[in-house]
């Protein structure tokens, strides 16, 4: 299969046209010796065939439609309306470039605008980028976003952010001189505050936590900005975007930065990507902000019109003095959590938290009253919970798949002294009948 | 497209709030609760969630008729230079909507994702060979991360080395905004290498620059005139003689596959935009894909983990490989776009070896057809042969009065995406037109003879370039005032 239109025909009249006689005499340039290598590749196949090809490898992939899932840590299942792919699929958003020409963009501009809204609505923060590449990006670039407006260096990192969040923002600072601490975590699975508060001094830069955090326990974000704000560094909040349908808003705590993963309100898990970065601020923050922008105008005929804005901050414009070298960003994806947002409204976005939140207290409660299991941390939780188990997470979980159940996530294996504890998650996608089949499983 | 007479008078389209019916509930969720209500302290909860309710045949208006405020691929000719704007084949999205790759999780036991694994451990395979740099990894999520990510491989190189002095970076001042930009990011400064008159980089120069304190120079090639460097050998030699690593930005992909690998030219590292050269379809902006390949001596430092193979009792086995001490770290969470990597792979498996040789030549030569077919009415400063793209200045129209913006605006009212404009610096007024290989030779003549009306109208008929684009729901918006006083979110009664 190709997708080359043009004919033989048509390819001597160009060749003529051009004034060379093959089209190898385009490439006279290119050293002789290396010229047209032979590619090893596999075959082409035809459409026909490859169809058929594809089909056996995603037929080889046990799939979330067919198994009751409480595997969470960083990806979720939760409920995504059909309109929302059959909106994002129309080729006129699907098929465009970034919207560097607003007079035939409006309507990717003015999507992203609603999107840029919605985040600050969701977040109670007053300016969103355009998005990142996903959540855990997004937090690397925040730090090094406060360590640009804090002009400090030293990152605190809680224990409790996702352990790939905390790996990324080490790879991303390991050639920039920005070391960074991490704050252990209480008995209640919260940021230890007394640690915190010890950790913290004139060189810090941020302190960043998980809003649930990664054992889904839910931070007290008040203290913790308190001990951080007074030492001049800033606050970022990695949230979950379904949780901020119950849970009060990053903004209410008068946090500087809040990131997050918004793939569970806008794909389904997809092995990990596309994902959808999610980066908000406070206005006065904005010129240091990585990533586009979209900003609100006039046309020269005092039209409503939307644009790139403050392009001045990034990469095409500045350089190497932009504040990111991001580029290609979410769009389509952001797109999604727009349409996501505006279909499942006030009214849906709030009950995909209640069902989450009350069916995953059902579960963690039928659970720990089974023998040999039960719940390590005591703090609130929002729709993932901790769990010791009385046998290795990994054995249990073997067990599960043959109930057609996917088993939680093995904590022991980025927390050590977290050996046979599963991290497992509860969304509205989990009907009271699965939950009672996983306990039932559990204790069988 | 709506037209000027279809719509009020200042507003094109009501936003989501403007249209918002609060209270609606659409009903998607259950509104009973089937297990019993768990206590829910008052001081976790938010007091207001200020989003909008719709129903949902507003919603599908609303966006349907915001897409169709949009020139898109499907809909235009779009021969955005350095974007690799080609045809985005359904195929490969009939492929990434599979119930078997949309609905897996990162984090499920490998033996229940064999399939995902082995496209994955395939794709690796293929851009290696294509690349002739067969390490690869696909975390980067488009060109500029995997530009980051080959960057700090090759400082982990130089640090594992001992040679800890090396914190120049090298860029030629035709390279995308996003070299420099990366180079910052690892913490490296960046030294500017100017282009010689024949559009190559300026080897006396680069000898005078490249010493000990150098990392590393990034490359494009075919570089960003869309012409290939002509001393490419001799560069590449230089750079390794003296210590230094080759890093080559892979956006331009699309001229040399199956046309020369750049590993066997002397290149070090190299990213992929799966979005430009392997027809993921761009999206408004993203999601992309961007894979980085490095040659063997570079493989310790890539970011863990990899897909790697194995024999199992019952054939082949797929997994991912962490167990990489020298790693410079993941640079995203889970493995990469994935999604966008199923429809690269499905791309690749449809063109074989000789079908992607075929998207190179056929994509050069349209763009060897429209620079000879132009060099008449357009300026060509660099002229000869072109690989992918040609370069042309306006600087003619431009002593007229007419700006290549101006040029650029007046493309749309005929139906035609602008090209890339003031890219690169170093071109005066520049227009910068990628074709693709996916365009009929009636696409072609049909924007050859309006690029040269329009040349016609810059001379006899300014004012109509100037003030274009006539044709699009809104005209030119004003740029200044938006970034003066930044209105970033809508506000009630704001």
């Amino acid at each position: 299969m190709n997708f080359i239109p043009l004919t033989d025909a048509d390819r001597q009249t160009m060749l003529q046209a051009i004034g060379v006689t093959s089209i190898e005499d385009l490439f006279a340039d290119v050293p002789s010796q290396h010229r047209f290598p032979t590619l090893d590749l596999p075959p082409a196949l035809a459409e026909l065939d490859l169809q058929q090809h594809i089909a056996d490898l995603a037929g080889r992939n046990l799939n979330l439609a067919e198994y009751a899932c409480f595997l969470g840590a960083g990806a979720y299942n939760h409920y995504i309306p059909p309109v929302v792919n059959h909106l994002i699929m129309r080729g006129e958003f699907y098929t465009a470039y970034t919207p560097y020409q607003p007079e035939v963009s409006q309507g990717t501009l003015t999507a992203i605008y609603e999107y840029q809204t919605m985040i600050c609505q969701l977040t109670g923060m007053e300016v969103t980028n355009a998005s990142m590449y996903d959540g855990s990006t997004a937090l690397a670039e925040a730090c090094l976003m406060a360590a640009r407006i804090t002009r400090r260096d030293k990152l605190v990192l809680a224990r409790t952010i996702h352990p790939e969040y905390r790996e990324v923002v080490r790879t991303y600072t390991q050639s920039l001189d920005l070391p960074s601490e991490t704050i252990p975590y209480a008995a209640s699975g919260r940021v230890d505050l007394d640690a915190l508060a010890k950790l913290v001094d004139g060189q810090t830069a941020c302190v960043a936590v998980q809003y649930p955090n990664f054992f889904g326990v839910v931070e007290d974000l008040a203290p913790i900005v308190d001990i951080a704000h007074k030492a001049g560094a800033l606050v970022i909040v990695n949230a979950d975007p379904i949780a901020l349908g119950l849970l009060r808003a990053p903004g209410e705590f008068d946090v500087d930065i809040v990131v997050g993963e918004g793939q569970s309100i806008s794909l389904p898990p997809y092995f990990g990507g596309p994902y959808l970065g999610l980066f908000a601020t406070q206005m006065k923050h904005v010129r240091q902000l990585p990533g586009r922008v979209i900003g609100q105008t006039t046309d020269h005929d005092g039209r409503r019109a939307f644009v790139m804005t403050l392009q001045a901050r990034e990469q095409h414009i500045r350089r190497e003095k932009a504040t990111s070298n991001i580029c290609t960003n979410e769009a389509l994806v952001a797109l999604a959590a727009t349409v996501y947002l505006a279909s499942m409204g006030k009214t849906g976005l709030k009950r995909a938290a209640e069902l989450s939140y009350h069916r995953a207290h059902y579960a963690a409660a039928e659970i720990a009253r089974l023998p040999g299991y039960s719940l390590p941390f005591d703090g609130p939780f929002f729709k993932e919970f901790a769990v010791r188990t009385p046998a290795p997470v990994a054995e249990i979980n073997q067990r599960l798949l043959g109930h057609k159940i996917l088993g939680g996530y093995d904590l022991g294996q980025t927390y050590p002294e977290l050996a046979n504890t599963a991290l497992l998650a509860v969304t509205e996608m989990n009907s009271r009948a699965q939950i009672d089949r996983l306990v039932g499983a559990l204790q069988g | 497209m709506l037209t000027h007479e279809t719509i009020s008078e200042k507003i094109i389209e009501p936003l989501l709030f403007e249209m918002s019916t609060p209270g609606h509930n659409a009903g998607r969720l259950p509104a009973y609760l089937d297990v019993p209500a768990a206590d829910l302290p008052q001081e976790l909860q938010r007091a207001d969630l200020p989003l909008p309710d719709m129903s949902e045949v507003q919603v599908v208006r609303h966006f349907t008729r915001l897409s169709q405020l949009n020139f898109s691929v499907d809909t235009h000719f779009y021969p955005l230079g350095s974007c690799t704007m080609k045809y985005n084949p359904k195929v490969n999205d009939w492929a990434a909507a599979l119930t078997g790759f949309t609905h897996i999780h990162p984090y499920q036991p490998e033996a229940t994702a064999q399939g995902a694994l082995e496209m994955l451990y395939q794709l690796q395979y293929i851009l290696g060979e294509i690349a002739g740099l067969p390490h690869v990894t696909l975390q980067p999520s488009a060109g500029a991360h995997g530009e980051l990510t080959g960057l700090l491989v090759i400082m982990g190189y130089h640090r594992s080395r001992g040679d800890s002095k090396r914190t120049r970076v090298l860029v030629p001042d035709s390279a995308h905004g996003t070299n420099p930009a990366t180079a910052a990011m690892c913490g490296c400064t960046v030294t500017h290498i100017p282009t010689d008159s024949r559009g190559n980089l300026d080897y006396d120069i680069l000898q005078r620059e490249m010493d000990d304190t150098v990392a590393a120079i990034m490359l494009t090639n075919p570089n960003t005139l869309g012409l290939f460097e002509e001393r490419i050998l001799e560069v590449t030699t230089l750079v390794h003689e003296r210590g230094g690593l080759v890093y080559c930005d892979g956006a331009n992909m699309n001229a040399v596959l199956g046309i020369a690998r750049p590993g066997d030219l002397g290149c070090d590292v190299l990213h992929y935009n799966l979005h430009k050269t392997f027809t993921v379809p761009h999206g408004g902006g993203g999601p992309g894909a961007g894979g980085t390949a490095v040659r063997d001596t570079l493989a310790p430092f890539l970011p863990a983990p990899l897909v790697a193979r194995r024999d199992g009792p019952h054939g082949p086995e797929y997994y991912l490989d962490y167990d990489r001490p020298q790693s410079i770290g993941r640079v995203r969470a889970f493995y990469g776009n994935f999604g966008n990597a199923v429809r690269g792979y499905s791309y690749l498996r449809s063109m074989g070896a000789p079908g992607v040789r075929e998207v190179s030549e056929n994509a050069v030569l349209n763009a060897n057809y429209i620079r000879v077919n132009l060099a008449d009415a357009f300026d060509l400063p660099y002229d000869r042969v072109c690989k992918h793209e040609a370069v042309f200045s306006g600087r003619r129209q431009a002593r007229l009065g007419v700006r290549t913006l101006d040029i650029a605006k007046r493309l749309i009212d005929y139906g035609i995406h602008p090209p890339t404009v003031y890219f690169p610096l170093i071109v005066e007024e520049a227009l910068m037109i990628e074709p693709t290989e996916t365009e009929t030779l009636e696409t072609l003549d049909h924007f050859v003879a309006t690029m040269k009306r329009i040349a016609r109208e810059a001379e006899e008929t300014p004012e109509l370039v100037k003030e274009a684009p006539h044709t699009t729901p809104i005209s030119r918006p004003d740029d200044v005032a938006a970034a003066r006083k930044p209105v970033v979110r809508w506000q009630a009664g704001g």
